[in-house]
């Protein structure tokens, strides 16, 4: 079965700034896939480009069997279609309650009769907790339950790929535990396959069938929860057991040497 | 001689940005011009703009527009009686409103007060990721956010435009008829008579019009070409109430100049 998502040799830079550089990877139909790495590596351009949002300097990325470099606005908004996401802080419209952020994608997206659309919404909202919630406004909610509204806004019309930027990041434990058990069964009861981009080790190997590990634009090791955990390698002992000192460094790159820097 | 050219490096760099941001507005307009059928098709989506641009700023046009009524009647008043012309007060306090000063102030009004929100708002919306959230859902924030927005200030703008002109005048007869005691039937025949439909009130009309186009294509391109950040929001907001203003006096110049030649 081919993967639903491939990047193969894939690079892309900001200007001058080279991001990725030649980064290969896979997403097989039905796995959840965690690509992880420091602040900066290039983890968040990872799934800007899984979504079309940018485009490859060169190398390919397909998603869904289908070529994205060079696909146009239409077709990629086809393809989107089949892709839910959920962004950092949830972005969810703040003009908007709760039952019709939720409601956005199948209005817009689709004709169905108001009577299935609040059905819709009502089951979605029920599968994260917050039936109840749903005539609160964004700005009422905790942060915890905002990402679970943009999480069932993401999957309110059953894509086939969710991407997840940071959904771990400023949870409180019982919220952060409660996501990451609604990504996998949501991955698995909707038969999708789901990518997260994050640095949450812990909760992160709990819940994943793969992981790839990003620095500074390539792809340094990859492999299962368990061979990510026994792993001999520098750069992944050092993530998952959260070392100050290995191959990450702590110091950004500076033009000049400290010395230098206060002589002058 | 470093100095000199570093400063014409840096005129060039301002220049070259200046042309390109300029070049980005225009395809930014005509992709929203593109996208205006799927706009206006969900008019509710223009129905509430147009409430809030130009219903909410009714209080602030509606007040305005009586005081500068009332002192266009009260300057008007102290010159034309010098000619012994009083009763054309009417005359002048109409003609200034609907040629000029009714399309301008209203014009400058809404882009102090409808045009900074609706910049602040597709700002705020692109640093909080909701514009990217949507573009994610395959729904295109410029038919769905922008061109509900710019067409609801369109249409709201020569309304506005034509309330305040009415307001405007009602000031004027307050203070020229009430107040001074100017001859009520002289007062509003003058006027009917010195204001013509076509040359005075449509082409205030369409000044406004045109206004409207100008403040609301403004208004929401720097709100989508704002940083993503607070500062950024801050500063396109600024420079949507300044650019507004310097292209409303200078396309009142233009049209004026076109309009009411020779007139």
């Amino acid at each position: 079965m081919p993967p639903l998502v491939e990047f193969d040799n894939v690079s892309f830079a900001y200007g001058s700034r080279a991001v990725l550089k030649g980064m290969s990877l896979v997403v097989p139909k039905g796995q959840v896939v965690a690509i992880m790495g420091a602040s900066g590596s290039g983890k968040t351009t990872v799934l800007r480009l899984m979504g079309g949002a940018l485009r490859a300097s060169s190398g390919t990325v397909r998603v869904f069997g289908q070529t994205l470099n060079r696909m146009r606005t239409r077709e990629l908004y086809e393809l989107r279609r089949d892709m839910g996401m959920l962004f950092q802080f949830g972005a969810l419209f703040t003009d908007l309650s709760v039952f019709d952020n939720v409601a956005f994608p199948i209005r817009e997206r689709t004709n169905l009769p108001e009577r299935i659309v609040k059905d819709l919404v009502m089951m979605k909202l029920e599968t994260v907790g917050l039936r109840g919630a749903a005539h609160l406004r964004p700005q009422q909610l905790s942060g915890g339950m905002a990402r679970r509204v943009a999480l069932a806004r993401a999957i309110a019309l059953d894509p086939k790929l969710i991407m997840y930027d940071e959904p771990f990041a400023g949870l409180d434990p019982i919220s952060l535990a409660i996501t990451g058990k609604l990504i996998r069964d949501l991955n698995d009861a909707l038969g999708a396959s789901s990518v997260i981009v994050t640095h949450d080790v812990q909760e992160s190997l709990q819940i994943v069938d793969h992981v790839y590990f990003v620095s500074e634009g390539r792809i340094v090791a990859h492999g299962t929860p368990d061979e990510v955990r026994n792993s001999e390698l520098p750069f992944v002992r050092q993530f998952v057991q959260a070392q100050t000192d290995g191959p990450v460094p702590f110091h950004y790159p500076a033009q000049r040497p400290y010395r230098e820097e206060l002589l002058a | 001689m470093g100095f000199l050219l570093d400063f014409v490096e840096r005129l060039g760099a301002y220049v070259n940005h200046r042309i390109a941001r300029l070049g980005f507005a225009a395809r930014f307009l005509w992709v929203m011009l593109r996208t205006s059928g799927t706009s206006l098709m969900r008019l509710h989506l223009t129905i509430r703009e147009i409430y809030f641009a130009g219903v909410l700023s009714l209080i602030i046009v509606s007040v305005s527009a009586l005081f500068v009524g009332m002192v266009l009647a009260l300057q008007g008043y102290d010159t034309l009686v010098r000619f012994g012309a009083s009763e054309a007060v009417g005359t002048l306090v109409a003609l200034s409103l609907v040629r000029e000063l009714g399309p301008v102030m209203a014009a400058l009004l809404f882009a102090s007060r409808a045009g900074s929100a609706i910049t602040a708002e597709i700002g705020l919306m692109k640093a909080t990721e909701q514009l990217a959230a949507m573009e994610m859902m395959a729904v295109d924030p410029i038919a769905r956010v922008v061109g509900p927005r710019f067409w609801g200030g369109v249409i709201s703008m020569p309304l506005l435009a034509a309330i305040f002109s009415a307001i405007g005048v009602f000031g004027g007869y307050l203070i020229a008829v009430v107040q001074i005691g100017v001859d009520f039937g002289s007062f509003w025949s003058q006027m009917q008579a010195a204001v013509d439909w076509k040359s005075d009130v449509v082409n205030g009309l369409l000044k406004s019009f045109v206004f409207g186009i100008a403040v609301s294509w403004i208004a929401v391109f720097e709100g989508y070409d704002a940083m993503p950040t607070a500062e950024g929001v801050s500063r396109a907001t600024t420079r949507t109430v300044v650019i507004s203003a310097v292209v409303i006096l200078m396309l009142d110049f233009i049209l004026t100049a076109f309009m009411f030649r020779g007139n």
